[in-house]
């Protein structure tokens, strides 16, 4: 204990001995002397003569000077003396240089932020585990799709019931519905529509996570004889009910039936989605029918593995007793054959795993550039110096000291550029989580101790990337040859600029790779915008209208309520067109029915063909465009039990009659009387990015039981008719929610999202690398010309042509420039079929893509090197000379 | 010279202790020729290295220092044992005393003596 003490004292010392240094000098110097002097007069006594006396003394101390370095190096801490040292001299050289310095620790800066924002985020979403209990037990499970084309289907309630009867791998299993309530205002608030999600009683439990407040749901709520309850979670509690707890078991009415409030989920919680405000038993909300049906996939099941059971072993048993399941109701046509499952990490963040590694990946090539932007600076500020470092070796100066001022300055620039760079990170991930709500787990971003620690990391990288590979032009024998070289004929050692030329062939070809998979990236977005949905989409505004079952029970009221608000928006001036639909173009799915033919011969039961189903009234295709190809719109008789028409899309008609003529024929879908096929329509992408697929329209005149969307046309603005029309459902029912008030264009929007953003970021990210690279192209070649101006001097003077050494000096650039972009094009054809997934409508080798970035490439880097070429070209032999 | 043992690292920073436990404080000079004096002149000290020695048990904190004046008047850095520095020589000088004993066990069993 008392040695480690002592030691650790020792080093305090030694740490103070660093400071107040002229004083510790002064009182070394007279100790040394008072010993001296106590030395000579003893050896006075002993008979010496002075001369002889001193001499004897010095002999016996071993030498003043000797004495003090022994002493000096004991005193402090000699390593970090030089360390400091180095700091001291970098810093100053840094500070003479402020354009250089700024702008190395800006693209250090903005490199390791935006890698360090990206890293970030993709350990939060990607890596770090899902925050509740034993997460790595959790899966999600699927049915195939009936036909078996999809993997991942969602289960039906009566698969799900099997499910848990049956198997024994899961200590537990939960189901899950999607829900939307329209939310009714108390105190004068507006009535609105939110997201929820139904869930078995078992899901929190199981998930290991208890509500903020209150209690979860018990088995005894979650059965269709129980009363109402409802969990809310804290952001809906705190914005609707200003955080009160005194709204536990208060009620508060969803789609106008009274809901008992139990608890409030803490605020972290975000399953399954961000969106999902509220959340209400499954078995309570849905009906037994629905909770029994094989053949209806409407629901998400989560299950906990037992210990000691994999996923495998999982997934088999349940398809087991899917497949068993399925031989027993032979008569059923949708029953799936098989069970799917993945880890739940996985099944929340699927889409977003690729797109977040490629932006990763992108902001490394950017690190990388900036890292390699700076080693080349610090080359030609190192070739600067040659002479002066020459002289250093030929006095000894050691190569590994050379070598550390070079780290230390990188290290210098790069912790500077990191500490920016954190701040750039923090921002950027604000932002990003600001903007990507939608994203499943954004939730769970935060820069945390590991993202800092990854930022310090990146710091180091940099230091050590930049610091290193610029220390490659030293090498000790040049050193020494280029004090020889010191004669003005003599262009200079070769070796820095080999280096600088190689490091801008590394950026070049990184920034082809950056600007190509860009490239591909908004080439997509573009086909996904430019795509056609079927329909108009100017000036078209969509918003959703759900009648609540509770206040609109009959068929009659929802008929009512369609057909006047119907007729009233028709007759608001400047609207064009209106119409209401289940679903528009580019709004998603949607649902779907398995139907016969009447008039065809039967199929095998299994073969049963199913479609894309609509309710739309008389005007909807009218009011979107939707092209009317034969036939005629649904009859005005077509209203509640009368309904009985069809009509059917244009792929649908040639998938399913062929050559045939659909109208007049019947089809029959399960539980309806047969239904006439009145007219065909053009085709509608129900997503932008999905190609057509056969739709049926149903008469909405039905008195369907279904959320509805409402569409208005104009002839101008249409964004401006967006208070008219609540306005005027208002009048018709004030408790009445309307939501997502949207134009065409913004529901697309919404739905390439995605797409939109990585071709942006990347975009970005390319500019900023094209951006760096021109820089350094232009660097390395003002280096090359300023230090050949003697040799372009000696060559002018000799004869020879201002063209050509244009030529000689822009070859010399481009060559560079070219190793760049063969590597960049060569790597890009490797790297862009790992993006393929996120392309629509683009071959990962679009020719297009590929020719315009080699030519932008080359007009840039011919751009960055015109200017010293041109100075080169413009040189008087007599000043150049002169030069030096 | 030749005959003369050279001082050890570690036991230098004893000797140190010991002369000072002995003769009080003392300056750097009076240590020197106190140990080369006690050794029998037996011992090359090179007077130089006892600095960066003193130095070392100072900032351990086994030793602390002062200006004073010598007996002839001369202005000299005085060196003086502190408590933990006591402790230290007892324990050194123990351990030292073990050492030498095992040593010379174990030298003398390697005779032939039966």
């Amino acid at each position: 204990m008392s040695e480690i003490w002592k030691t650790s004292r020792a080093w305090f010392e030694r740490l103070g001995g660093l400071f107040h240094k002229a004083q510790r000098e002064a009182e070394l110097a007279a100790e040394l002397e008072s010993h001296l002097q106590l030395h000579v007069e003893d050896n006075l006594r002993a008979g010496m003569t002075r001369e002889a006396a001193r001499r004897d003394a010095l002999a016996k101390l071993g030498g003043v000077e000797q004495t003090k370095e022994r002493y000096r190096d004991r005193r402090g801490l000699p390593f970090l003396e030089t360390a400091l040292q180095d700091l001291r001299f970098s810093l100053r050289t840094l500070r003479k240089s402020p354009g250089f310095s700024f702008v190395a620790i800006l693209v250090m800066a903005l490199g390791i932020g935006a890698t360090t924002a990206l890293f970030t985020v993709v350990r939060s979403v990607l890596l770090k585990p899902l925050p509740f209990k034993d997460p790595e037990r959790l899966i999600r499970l699927y049915e195939y799709s009936a036909d078996d084309k999809f993997a991942y289907n969602v289960v039906s309630g009566g698969g799900f019931a099997e499910w848990r009867k049956e198997s024994h791998s899961f200590s537990d299993l939960a189901i899950l519905g999607e829900a939307q309530y329209g939310l009714s205002g108390v105190a004068g608030q507006l009535p609105e529509r939110v997201m929820a999600s139904n869930c078995s009683w078992n899901l929190f439990p199981m998930l290991g996570v208890e509500p903020a407040l209150g209690r979860g749901f018990a088995s005894a709520d979650d059965q269709p004889s129980a009363s109402a309850t409802v969990i809310l979670s804290w952001g809906l509690w705190k914005r609707r009910f200003g955080g009160d707890p005194a709204i536990l078991n208060q009620t508060i009415h969803l789609d106008a039936k009274p809901y008992t409030v139990i608890g409030v989920m803490p605020s972290w919680f975000a399953y399954p989605e961000q969106s999902v405000q509220l959340w209400t038993p499954t078995y309570h909300e849905e009906s037994p029918e629905l909770m029994q049906a094989i053949d209806d996939h409407e629901f998400s099941v989560v299950g906990r593995l037992k210990p000691r059971v994999t996923e495998a072993q999982a997934r088999t048993e349940l398809s087991v007793i899917m497949r068993r399941l399925h031989d027993q109701h032979l008569d059923i046509p949708f029953v799936s054959k098989a069970a799917n499952s993945r880890p739940l990490l996985e099944a929340m963040v699927g889409d977003a795993r690729t797109a977040l590694y490629v932006l990763l990946a992108a902001t490394f090539c950017v690190l990388l550039i900036a890292c390699s932007n700076v080693a080349s600076l610090l080359v030609a500020r190192g070739a600067t110096r040659r002479r002066e470092l020459a002289i250093r070796t030929a006095l000894g100066g050691s190569r590994r000291r050379l070598l550390r001022e070079h780290l230390t300055e990188s290290f210098v620039l790069s912790l500077v550029g990191g500490a920016a760079g954190l701040l750039i990170a923090y921002g950027v991930i604000q932002w990003f989580v600001t903007t990507r709500q939608d994203m499943s787990r954004v939730e769970a971003i935060r820069l945390d101790g590991v993202a800092a620690a990854f930022g310090a990391g990146m710091i180091l990288f940099c230091t050590f990337f930049a610091g290193a590979t610029s220390s490659f032009s030293i090498k000790s024998h040049q050193i020494l040859s280029s004090l020889q070289e010191s004669s003005r004929t003599h262009s200079p050692g070769q070796s820095p600029v080999r280096l600088r030329k190689a490091l801008l062939s590394l950026e070049v070809g990184l920034t082809v790779l950056l600007l190509i998979s860009s490239g591909l990236l908004l080439k997509s977005y573009e086909q996904l915008r430019a795509t056609h949905l079927g329909c108009i989409t100017e000036n078209v505004l969509t918003m959703h209208v759900d009648l609540p079952d509770a206040k609109y029970s009959q068929p009659t009221q929802r008929l009512a309520f369609f057909e006047t608000l119907l007729d009233r928006l028709r007759t608001l001036p400047g609207i064009r067109a209106a119409g209401i639909a289940t679903s528009v173009p580019g709004e998603g799915y949607g649902g779907d029915n398995g139907f016969t033919i009447a008039e065809h011969p039967p199929l095998p039961l299994d073969k049963t063909p199913y479609a894309i189903h609509r309710w739309a009234d008389p005007g909807y295709f009218a009011a979107l465009g939707i092209p009317f190809l034969r036939g005629q719109i649904f009859d005005k008789n077509q209203r509640l039990e009368k309904a009985s028409e069809v009509i059917i899309s244009e792929s649908f008609a040639r998938q399913y009659f062929g050559a045939e003529e659909p109208l007049g024929k019947h089809l029959l879908t399960l539980g309806r009387k047969p239904q006439k096929i009145v007219g065909v329509v053009g085709d509608t992408r129900h997503r932008v990015w999905e190609r057509p697929q056969p739709i049926m329209y149903f008469p909405l005149y039905s008195g369907i039981r279904e959320r509805t969307t409402l569409a208005i046309r104009s002839t101008s603005d249409v964004t401006s008719f967006a208070l008219p029309v609540q306005r005027i459902v208002e009048q018709l029912d004030p408790e009445l929610p309307v939501s997502d008030v949207l134009t065409m264009g913004q529901v697309i929007g919404q739905s390439t999202l995605d797409a939109n953003f990585e071709a942006t970021l990347l975009l970005a990210f390319a500019g900023l690398s094209l951006l760096l690279a021109s820089v350094g192209l232009f660097g390395v070649l003002s280096y090359i010309v300023a230090q050949r101006t003697p040799e372009i001097g000696i060559r002018l003077a000799l004869g020879a042509q201002r063209g050509a050494l244009l030529r000689l000096t822009l070859l010399d650039g481009l060559k560079p420039a070219g190793v760049g972009l063969a590597l960049g094009l060569a790597g890009a054809a490797a790297a862009t079929r790992m993006i393929s997934s996120l392309l629509y409508g683009v071959a990962p080798l679009d020719a297009t893509v590929f020719v315009a970035v080699t030519t932008l490439l080359l007009a840039v880097a011919g751009i960055a090197c015109l200017l010293p070429a041109w100075r080169a070209s413009r040189v008087d032999p007599v000043i150049a000379l002169r030069y030096e | 010279m030749g005959d003369k043992a050279d001082v050890w690292q570690g036991t230098l920073a004893l000797m140190i202790l010991k002369t000072l436990e002995t003769l009080g404080p003392l300056h750097g000079y009076g240590i020197a020729r106190r140990i080369e004096q006690t050794s029998g002149d037996l011992l090359s000290l090179n007077y130089g290295t006892l600095y960066p020695a003193l130095l070392k048990l100072e900032q351990e904190g086994s030793i602390e220092s002062a200006w004073g004046v010598s007996d002839n008047n001369r202005k000299a850095k005085y060196y003086k044992l502190t408590s933990a520095g006591r402790r230290q020589l007892e324990r050194e000088a123990r351990d030292w005393r073990q050492a030498q004993a095992i040593l010379a066990k174990f030298l003398s069993a390697t005779e032939p003596s039966t």
